[in-house]
């Protein structure tokens, strides 16, 4: 799709706001496992970039979805996926079927301070017993009066630490397990949610991801998202837009090590000329540039069909499989031709590797898109 | 009162520039190009006066090449009014001379009759650095150059100058031109609700011969150089050595 003025003046912004605001700080902040993230979401917020195809009516732009694709290419260039990833679980990932299918009052609540960037999200779905399996969560909402009383424990959860509130995956009936789950929104200053731990990661460091256990947690059922048992669904359409913003995340992040890469292989010298100047090394390099552009094109099919107002599963799922690949074999690449300075803490292409490897397994496994595949297919094998 | 504000499309600050096979000056093809840092500058101190309530209205003009319309509606994301593009060149390695420049500001001064102009002390891309001044002195007004703090009362501007040992304070009667040092101000970054507004604001186009200026070149560009390359330097293994070999040079 073309894109505009706008668009462009949109990236320009956030890669401003970036080397200004974002980047002189990222080393402590990765060195703290932990970064201070009502500061940069309200940063972010003042900029309109917390909200930026959500509803005006809670303070979002309500652009069309290829504004937000460029918002999520743009935060790539933050030296630390982690950041990046946590911004992305607020503008994407638990705010998407809230502003579909919440009710205004729900949206007013919590919605809009999450545009503002006054609160912090997170999405909770993944459990210890199974992340990508989401049919076998095993946390329940049980009705008492007008609330709900949730017990369980999630697992894997960004922004867990410091979020103001869930967006939480429970069961909520006994109907088959794609029609017994809803989505509900948890302060997490609620009696009964405790953090049991900050979990210590490979990479992402700077992002907090928390074990939470919830003990008889009392929300009203009027923080229930849309209708009852509908969660599953809803969690099935929102993980479009997270593993688009992934893909496009991701593909920017290796655009960043293909970069970094060439700019540091330019100046190391061995054997008396520039890595660089190796054909076998700048072949490498083309090669690795070509997987990503082809990446850049399946992501922007995607978002032309989320603008569209098309079903972009399978898409979204291809997309978020290569993304994931390629995480795998650019950031590899990339760090090989940077020698024992790659393997070192200091250098941008050793967090790349470290921060782009969770792309084969958050937002659903590698192998969870190959099955999701597989049925559009028609060869799948249950 | 109306501000006006002149801003160029440059070279991205962040871009490392190559000279042309020919040497005929900087490459411009396919290179990153952005608003001229110190206009930036500018344009943060007009938009401050605004909304403090002192200035109306913020007008910027670009002369240069058509593309200059996209610095100008950075500046209207920024918050400027409205904007004024003069198509002067039709090739981006054309740069207009600061004299010409100056001339069709006059005219734009004399149509819109702001009371004041702020420009960037200088542009990166050739560091001029003059036509602030040329315009100041086809005025006939007063100008405060390298301002790193601006105050109006009434018709006056109490502006404070960086200058070699310290800080130097001038007034001076309005109409006046200032024009922008690094430390003014911190610009802002364009706000995504401002970005969408901007698409709105007006923006008219004319050309240098609206205004009946001749903007062919004056100076001759004899030669553009990349700046030498650092020659390797040697390690000393001590104080004397080092005293030798400076007293070979010459250097002491």
């Amino acid at each position: 799709m073309e894109l505009t003025h706008e668009h462009e003046a949109t990236r320009q912004s956030v890669l401003k706001w970036i080397d200004d605001k974002v980047n002189p700080h990222v080393d402590d902040w990765e060195a703290a496992g932990i970064y201070p993230a009502h500061q940069v979401m309200g940063a972010l917020g003042a900029l309109g970039m917390l909200g930026v195809s959500k509803p005006e009516k809670f303070g979002g732009l309500g652009l069309d979805f290829s504004y937000a694709a460029v918002v999520a290419e743009a935060l790539g260039s933050i030296k630390s996926g982690g950041v990046a990833m946590s911004i992305g679980v607020q503008t994407d990932m638990c705010t998407p079927a809230l502003e579909k299918h919440g009710s205004d009052a729900l949206c007013e609540e919590f919605l809009r301070p999450a545009i503002t960037g006054e609160y912090v999200g997170c999405i909770g779905v993944s459990e210890p017993g199974g992340g990508s399996d989401v049919a076998s969560i095993r946390t329940t909402a049980r009705k008492d009066g007008g609330d709900y009383v949730i017990n369980g424990t999630k697992m894997w959860i960004t922004n867990g630490v410091q979020a103001d509130f869930c967006c939480l995956l429970a069961n909520t009936g006994d109907g088959p397990v794609h029609r017994n789950k809803s989505l509900i929104v948890v302060p997490m200053k609620t009696k009964g949610v405790e953090i049991a731990r900050k979990i210590d990661k490979i990479g992402m460091r700077a992002s907090d991801t928390a074990q939470i256990f919830f003990d008889d947690v009392r929300v009203p059922q009027a923080n229930r998202i849309g209708e009852e048992n509908m969660g599953f669904i809803y969690q099935m359409e929102q993980f479009q837009i997270e593993r688009l913003w992934g893909a496009l995340n991701n593909a920017a992040m290796l655009q960043r090590a293909i970069d970094c890469t060439i700019a540091y292989t330019r100046e190391r010298q061995v054997f008396g000329k520039p890595v660089l100047d190796n054909q076998y090394v700048n072949f490498a390099l083309a090669e690795m540039q070509a997987e990503v552009e082809a990446l850049n094109a399946l992501n922007w099919r995607g978002v032309e069909m989320v603008v569209a107002g098309q079903d972009a599963t399978r898409i979204a799922t291809m997309a978020k499989l290569k993304a994931g690949r390629l995480a795998r074999t650019v950031a590899d690449g990339c760090l090989q031709f940077w020698g024992g300075m790659g393997y070192s803490e200091d250098s941008e292409i050793s967090r790349i590797f470290r921060d782009v490897r969770l792309t084969s397994i958050g937002g659903g496994a590698d192998e969870v898109m190959l099955r999701i595949l597989t049925r559009y297919m028609g060869i799948a094998s249950d | 009162m109306k501000v006006l504000v002149p801003v160029k499309r440059v070279i991205d600050y962040n871009v490392k520039a190559k000279v042309k096979a020919d040497g005929s000056g900087v490459d411009l093809a396919n290179v990153k190009m952005s608003m001229n840092p110190f206009d930036e500058i500018a344009v943060e101190e007009a938009i401050r006066l605004k909304e403090a309530g002192t200035a109306e209205e913020v007008i910027v003009v670009s002369v240069g090449v058509k593309q200059a319309q996209e610095t100008l509606r950075t500046a209207l994301a920024m918050g400027a009014d409205r904007a004024i593009l003069v198509v002067a060149a039709d090739d981006v390695h054309n740069d207009i001379e600061p004299l010409a420049v100056a001339k069709i500001l006059k005219a734009i001064v004399d149509e819109e009759q702001p009371k004041l102009v702020i420009a960037g002390k200088q542009a990166i891309d050739n560091d001029m650095n003059a036509a602030g001044q040329m315009l100041a002195a086809l005025l006939g007004w007063g100008q405060a150059t390298f301002a790193s703090e601006l105050t109006l009362d009434g018709d006056a501007a109490t502006v404070t100058r960086e200058v070699d040992g310290g800080l130097q304070t001038i007034t001076v009667g309005l109409p006046a031109i200032v024009t922008a040092d690094l430390r003014l101000n911190e610009p802002r970054y364009a706000s995504l609700p401002n970005i969408m507004k901007a698409k709105k604001k007006p923006l008219d186009e004319k050309t240098a011969a609206d205004y009946g200026v001749d903007v062919s070149p004056r100076l001759e560009v004899v030669k553009t150089t990349e700046p030498p390359v650092r020659s390797a330097g040697i390690m000393v293994e001590s104080v004397d050595e080092l005293v030798s070999k400076l007293k070979e040079k010459g250097v002491v």
